[in-house]
């Protein structure tokens, strides 16, 4: 088998606040493979942001990574220079951020925008990069792409902002996209065309694709592979088809019985996990979804479960549930 | 009106100013809600989907009159509220009270937690002695499942999904008959999601509530209703019973919308069509002419472009498609 593109290994991310010290990422072990899209689930605060962001190296001043190591095609990212960083993170890794508003500049053109990084990173004389950047948004299905290369930022919808992120992120074919709730804002409508469009774009180029996201109907419909977080760490990994057929996490159990869906039986009582997300800056002992989990016994509350494999390819972390 | 029914809403249209400059001079109108028609039967869930800026939430505050009519009427218990001034809705709003989708936002982060649900029983008079309005709370606390402790406690010391239970707790002080829920649950993550649901099951089911249920989840909205009407750009295009909606979805745009929900199940989404629709909502500023939704619509017809299809009612099934004409 060849190497993971991305390999994330033992990773503890913690902030320094003023309410003390969070441990934000707590071991976490995480491949991305050539082509393939891998999506990250969980519910807010398990450190799906974070995970994304030491990647890239932006954790801020009160962050930093307190052990284990980050991999890209081959390199370790943690001790690399800033400026290595910085020309892996334009050039090979791109992000896309829920709120593409946040990540535009109001003040300068769409056009501009989109060139930029094609006249930065890809040695393209500035007339160039403007011409590529009307084709990206073509592309991404802009109407009247080349027309709307002078429009600002507040002229385009939600849906379309987020269109512009893609472009930008495609723009120097990096090998790895990674999407932080790339549609939770934007209506379901066009959550679909989003996705598809992103979906087949990176099959296109042969990128590999990280999502991150709460929606397991996201995760059914575009993943090939899931990770399942909880408390800052991976609790669960396994193909898709596999993990929704045979989840082994009491907690991946706990999400996919609490969900309504389109086909189960309507009106019934939904199944809940019981008690509230764990306060990161006050972690359980042990195994943190211990306090939640039904199947909790003495040991669980002593020590943390590694990740290992119960069966091929399909990894969880817990002392002895048995699915 | 039907004795069955709580409410009946009768071509309302809600339509705002759009103004400009300084002098805030009106240069057009805005038709966020433009002929709407329902019923909601005492006792059940009746849940308005739709796109953002589709007018849910416009139809819902218009409902409560916390929104300026320009037209139709809104009868509640068998009253016609369409031009009540504000003292002649206050015995209404005991009756029907709201829970929105941010609920740190509607709570006053002053005040503490047993104060904000005692709140509605002192505005209205209902409070009694002291002894009895503690007790009231302590039983609001325990029936949302709040322990009764923490009601010295202010917001921000709960979490988002106790923060949802401390608005229902305070929507259902005054025992309400009707309760519309804007987003209720939206904000709310899943496995939280799931316990408010639950709770708001189990109050309709002890105290006999009726629910106008505003939600962009089409799983969430097909577990809590009974009967569904779809919105497109401030119209109905569909009302239909719960099973009929989402097993034979007649409108086009009914249909596009629920092709586009993914489904938690990799295996039910590979055999799965790709999503029917295409581009964005139009905006309602300048809404197309005909059917709203011609432009998006894979089936239109010469006829879609000009002429606005009719409400065609039959049982409890309302359409307006002239594909089905
Ligand atoms: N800049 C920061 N300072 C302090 N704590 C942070 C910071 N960023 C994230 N955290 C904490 O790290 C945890 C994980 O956050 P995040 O990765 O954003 O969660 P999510 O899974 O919702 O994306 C949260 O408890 C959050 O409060
Ligand atoms: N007070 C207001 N003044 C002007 N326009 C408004 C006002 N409230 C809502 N609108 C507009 O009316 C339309 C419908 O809004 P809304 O009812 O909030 O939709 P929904 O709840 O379905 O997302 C939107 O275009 C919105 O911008
Ligand atoms: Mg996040
Ligand atoms: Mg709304």
């Amino acid at each position: 088998m060849m190497d993971p593109l991305l390999s994330i290994s033992n990773l503890s991310v913690n902030f320094k606040t003023e309410r003390g010290n969070v441990q934000a990422l707590d071991g976490v072990s995480l491949e991305v493979n050539e082509g393939e899209t891998l999506a990250i689930v969980g519910e807010s605060g398990s450190g799906k942001s974070v995970t994304a962001l030491s990647v890239l190296g932006l954790l801020g001043d009160s962050g930093g990574v307190s052990g284990g190591d980050i991999e890209f095609a081959g390199e370790s990212l943690v001790n690399a220079s800033d400026e290595h960083r910085r020309e892996i993170r334009g050039n090979q890794i791109a992000m896309i951020f829920q709120e593409p508003m946040s990540s535009l500049n109001p003040v300068l053109t769409i056009g501009k925008q989109v060139a930029e990084p094609i006249w930065q990173h890809r040695n393209k004389s500035w007339k160039d990069a403007i011409c590529e950047a009307g084709k990206l948004l073509e592309l991404v299905s802009i109407p009247d792409a080349q027309e709307r290369l002078g429009d600002y930022p507040h002229q385009f919808s939600g849906g379309m902002r987020q269109r512009v992120m893609i472009a930008m992120a495609l723009a120097c074919q990096p090998k790895l996209i990674i999407a932080d709730e790339p549609t939770t804002a934007l209506d379901v409508t066009v959550q679909a065309q989003i996705l598809s469009l992103l979906k087949n774009l990176t099959t296109e180029l042969n990128s590999s694709l990280v999502i991150i996201t709460h929606d397991l109907g996201v995760v059914a419909r575009y993943a090939n592979r899931v990770a399942v977080m909880y408390g800052g760490r991976i609790v669960e990994t396994a193909s898709a088809a596999e993990l929704y057929r045979n989840p082994q996490h009491p907690y991946t159990v706990g999400l996919m019985n609490s969900i309504p869906t389109l086909h189960g039986k309507p009106g019934a009582r939904l199944n809940t996990i019981i008690g509230q997300p764990p306060d990161l800056s006050n972690l359980p002992s042990g195994c943190s979804f211990h306090p939640r989990c039904p199947f909790a016994k003495p040991q669980c509350m002593q020590s943390k479960p590694k990740l290992e494999e119960i069966f091929p390819n399909h990894f969880r972390a817990c002392f002895g549930y048995e699915g | 009106m039907k004795a069955d029914n709580i409410i009946e809403v009768r071509d309302l249209k809600v339509h705002f100013p759009i103004t400009e400059g300084l002098l805030r001079r009106q240069v057009g109108i805005l038709p966020a809600v433009d002929g709407v028609s329902f019923d909601i039967l005492r006792g059940e869930t009746f849940s308005l989907v739709g796109e953002s800026g589709c007018g849910k939430s416009t139809t819902a505050l218009s409902v409560l009159k916390m929104q300026p009519v320009t037209s139709g009427t809104i009868t509640f218990n068998n009253e016609d509220i369409t031009h009540h001034s504000a003292s002649q809705m206050r015995p209404i709003r005991r009756k029907v009270q709201m829970v929105y989708q941010d609920p740190y936002g509607s709570l006053n982060p002053r005040m503490k937690v047993g104060s904000i649900i005692g709140e509605p029983l002192r505005v209205h008079g209902m409070a009694g002695d002291k002894e009895k309005y503690n007790a009231r709370i302590r039983e609001l606390m325990q029936v949302v499942g709040l322990m009764t402790d923490m009601a010295d406690r202010y917001p921000h010391e709960f979490s988002g999904g106790q923060r949802q239970r401390i608005c229902i707790a305070r929507a259902i002080a005054l025992d309400p008959e009707l309760i519309i829920c804007d987003e209720a649950v939206s904000a709310l993550d899943v496995s939280i999601q799931a316990q408010v649901i639950n709770l708001l099951m189990d109050l309709q089911e002890r105290l006999g509530l009726t629910y106008l249920f505003i939600a962009h989840d089409l799983s969430v909205v097909r577990h809590i209703s009974n009967r569904v009407a779809v919105m497109y750009l401030g119209r109905i295009v569909e009302i239909a019973d719960r099973d009929t909606l989402f097993s034979q979805p007649k409108h086009p745009y009914t249909q596009a919308l629920l092709s586009a929900v993914p489904e938690a199940d990799p295996e039910l989404e590979a055999s799965r069509q790709e999503p029917l629709i295409i581009g964005e909502v139009p905006s309602v500023r300048n809404p197309p002419s005909g059917c709203r939704f011609h432009p998006r619509c894979s089936q239109s017809l010469e006829r879609c472009k000009t002429q606005v299809p009719m409400h065609q009612t039959s049982g409890s099934t309302v359409l307006a498609c002239h594909l089905y004409d």
